[in-house]
C-alpha cells in the first residue's frame, strides 16, 4: 500500500512555544490511522500541517506525493477541524450544497453525505438548533464531500453517544477499505484499539508508532490506555 | 477565480441572512426610518432637508454595510470555516467578491427603498435622475463592505471590529463635507478630506440631487467620483485578499 502521508522531522512552534517536536511518521492508504494523545499534545497542529494550513518551523510534510497544502491538493483532501467549521444559521443541506458547490459537485453529493453521517432526518434544520455531536456530523459530511483520498480527522468522534460513534469508526474502515487514507485524531484512549495503526504522542513528540497489537505486545499491557503510561513512566525513567 | 464559486458564496450569505429575519428587517426599515426622523426634524427648514439628505443616502449603506461585514467575517475567522474553505479549492477573491456581490445587492434593496421615500413621500429635491442616486448608494455600500473585508482581518474579537468603527468611519464622517463644506477645511483636512473615499461618495450624491447649470459637466463629475470609490473598493479587496492566508501560525 502507497503512503498517502509523509512526514519527516516536522516541527510547528504556536505562540512560541514548540506544538510539534521532530515528528516523523506514514500513514497508508487503505489505512485508519489514529493519532492519539491527551488534548494540547500537538494533534492538532499536526492535522493542521498535513492538511497544509499550518505555519510550520521545520520538516517535511509530503501529502499524495507533493509538498503539503499544495493548489492540486485541495480537491483531494476531506478535513474536519476540531470544533464543527459550519455555519450555525444554515440548515444542514444549505451548508452541505454550500460546500459542494464550492467543490463543484452536484446535489446527489449532497444527499450522499448526509445519509453517510446519517442526519437525514435533520436535513431541515438549521445548525443551530442541532445537539453537539450532531454538529459534528455536519461538519464531517462536508469532509466527506467528493470521495477525498485522504480524510483528516481532528477528533470527529467527541461528545457522540457510543452506538453513532462504533458507526463512525465503521465509516472511516469502509472509507478506508474503498482506497482513501483516514487519519484520525482522538484523546479517548479506547478508540485507538478501532485503528489499524496507531501514534501516540505526549508533548509535541511522538511516544510509538505501531499496531495497535504491536503495541500491546512490547508494553506487555492489556489496553491502549496502559501502554501509553508504561510508555511514558519507561521514557522517563531513562 | 471562478464564478460559480464566487455566486456559491454570495447565494450562502443571502441565505443566511434569509434566516435572520431580524437583520433583514434592521436593514431595509432603518435607514429609511432615519431618514423620515431627519425630514421630520427639518419640518420647517425643508432646504435644510435638501442638503443633508443626499449625504445621508451616502453614509447609511456605507456605515452597515461596514459593520455587517467586518462582523460577518470575523465570525467566518473564528468558527474555522474560512479554514476549511480556504482548504478547498477556492480563490481568495472569491470569497471576497462573493461577499461584494451579497451585500451589494442588499444594498440595491435597502437604497431603492431609501431612495424612494426620499424622492417620494419625503419630498427631497433631487434634479438629476433618481436612478443615479441608488447607484451611488451601492458604490458606496459595496465600499463599505471592502472596508469592514479589510479590517477584519486586524480585529481578533468582534468587540474589536466594532471599535474599528470610529477609527475608520468617524474621521471620514466628519471631513467628507456634511458638517463644513470641504473646501472650508484647514489646508491639511481638506488634503486628508481629498484622499478618503467617502468624501468622494458624499460629493456624488450631493451633485446628483442639486444638479444645475452645467449638466454635461456636473454629471461627469458624478461618474469620476464614483470611479475613485470604485477605484479604492478594487484596492481594498485586493489588500483584503493579501490578508486571506491559506497557512496560518
Amino acid at each position: 500500500m502507497s503512503n498517502a502521508v509523509r512526514v519527516d522531522r516536522l516541527r510547528v512552534t504556536r505562540g512560541g512555544t514548540t506544538a510539534v517536536d521532530d515528528v516523523s511518521f506514514t500513514a497508508r492508504t487503505g489505512e485508519v490511522t489514529g493519532l492519539l494523545g491527551p488534548s494540547g499534545s500537538g494533534k492538532s497542529s499536526l492535522l493542521r500541517a498535513v492538511v497544509g494550513v499550518q505555519v510550520v518551523a521545520g520538516g517535511i510534510v509530503e501529502v499524495l506525493g507533493r509538498p503539503a497544502g499544495s493548489r492540486e491538493l485541495r480537491h483531494r483532501i476531506g478535513y474536519v477541524t476540531q470544533a464543527p467549521s459550519v455555519y450555525d444559521d444554515l440548515t444542514v443541506t444549505e451548508n452541505v450544497r454550500f460546500f459542494a458547490r464550492v467543490l463543484g459537485l452536484g446535489p446527489q453529493a449532497v444527499d450522499e453525505v448526509v445519509g453517510a453521517v446519517d442526519l437525514g432526518r435533520h436535513r431541515d434544520s438549521r445548525v443551530a438548533r442541532l445537539s453537539g455531536g450532531e454538529r459534528s456530523r455536519v461538519s464531517l459530511a462536508v469532509a466527506l464531500l467528493g470521495t477525498p483520498d485522504l480524510l483528516v480527522l481532528d477528533e470527529p468522534t467527541v461528545g457522540l453517544d457510543p452506538v453513532l460513534r462504533l458507526d463512525l469508526w465503521a465509516l472511516f474502515h469502509r472509507l478506508a477499505r474503498e482506497g482513501a487514507a483516514v487519519v484520525v485524531s482522538s484523546h479517548v484512549m479506547d478508540e485507538a484499539q478501532r485503528c489499524d495503526r496507531l501514534l501516540l504522542m505526549r508533548s509535541g513528540r511522538l511516544v510509538a508508532d505501531d499496531s495497535p497489537e504491536g503495541l500491546l505486545a512490547r508494553t506487555g499491557t492489556a489496553d491502549v490506555e496502559s501502554a501509553f503510561l508504561a510508555l511514558v513512566r519507561g521514557q522517563e525513567a531513562r | 477565480m471562478s464564478p460559480r464559486v464566487t455566486f456559491a458564496v454570495a447565494a450562502r450569505v443571502l441565505a443566511q441572512l434569509r434566516h435572520d429575519h431580524r437583520t433583514l428587517a434592521l436593514l431595509l426599515v432603518v435607514p429609511s426610518a432615519v431618514l423620515g426622523l431627519l425630514r421630520w426634524m427639518y419640518d420647517s427648514r425643508p432646504d435644510v432637508f435638501d442638503q443633508l439628505g443626499p449625504a445621508l443616502l451616502a453614509l447609511i449603506p456605507f456605515i452597515v454595510m461596514f459593520l455587517v461585514t467586518s462582523v460577518t467575517t470575523l465570525r467566518e475567522r473564528s468558527s474555522g470555516t474560512l479554514e476549511r474553505l480556504l482548504a478547498m479549492p477556492m480563490g481568495r477573491l472569491d470569497l471576497l467578491l462573493g461577499y461584494g456581490l451579497a451585500f451589494g445587492l442588499m444594498a440595491a434593496l435597502q437604497s431603492g427603498i431609501a431612495v424612494a421615500l426620499c424622492a417620494g413621500p419625503l419630498g427631497l429635491d433631487v434634479r438629476g435622475p433618481v436612478w443615479v442616486l441608488v447607484v451611488v448608494a451601492v458604490a458606496d455600500a459595496v465600499l463599505g463592505t471592502a472596508f469592514g473585508l479589510f479590517v477584519s482581518a486586524f480585529a481578533r474579537t468582534e468587540f474589536q471590529a466594532v471599535q474599528f468603527m470610529p477609527l475608520v468611519v468617524v474621521p471620514q464622517i466628519l471631513l467628507c463635507g456634511l458638517f463644513l463644506s470641504r473646501d472650508a477645511l484647514p489646508g491639511p483636512l481638506s488634503v486628508l478630506s481629498d484622499a478618503l473615499p467617502l468624501s468622494y461618495a458624499v460629493d456624488a450624491m450631493t451633485l446628483v440631487a442639486s444638479r444645475t447649470g452645467d449638466v454635461a459637466g456636473v454629471d461627469g463629475q458624478v461618474w469620476r467620483d464614483l470611479g475613485v470609490v470604485a477605484a479604492v473598493t478594487v484596492l481594498l479587496l485586493a489588500l483584503g485578499a493579501v490578508t486571506l492566508r491559506r497557512r496560518t501560525p
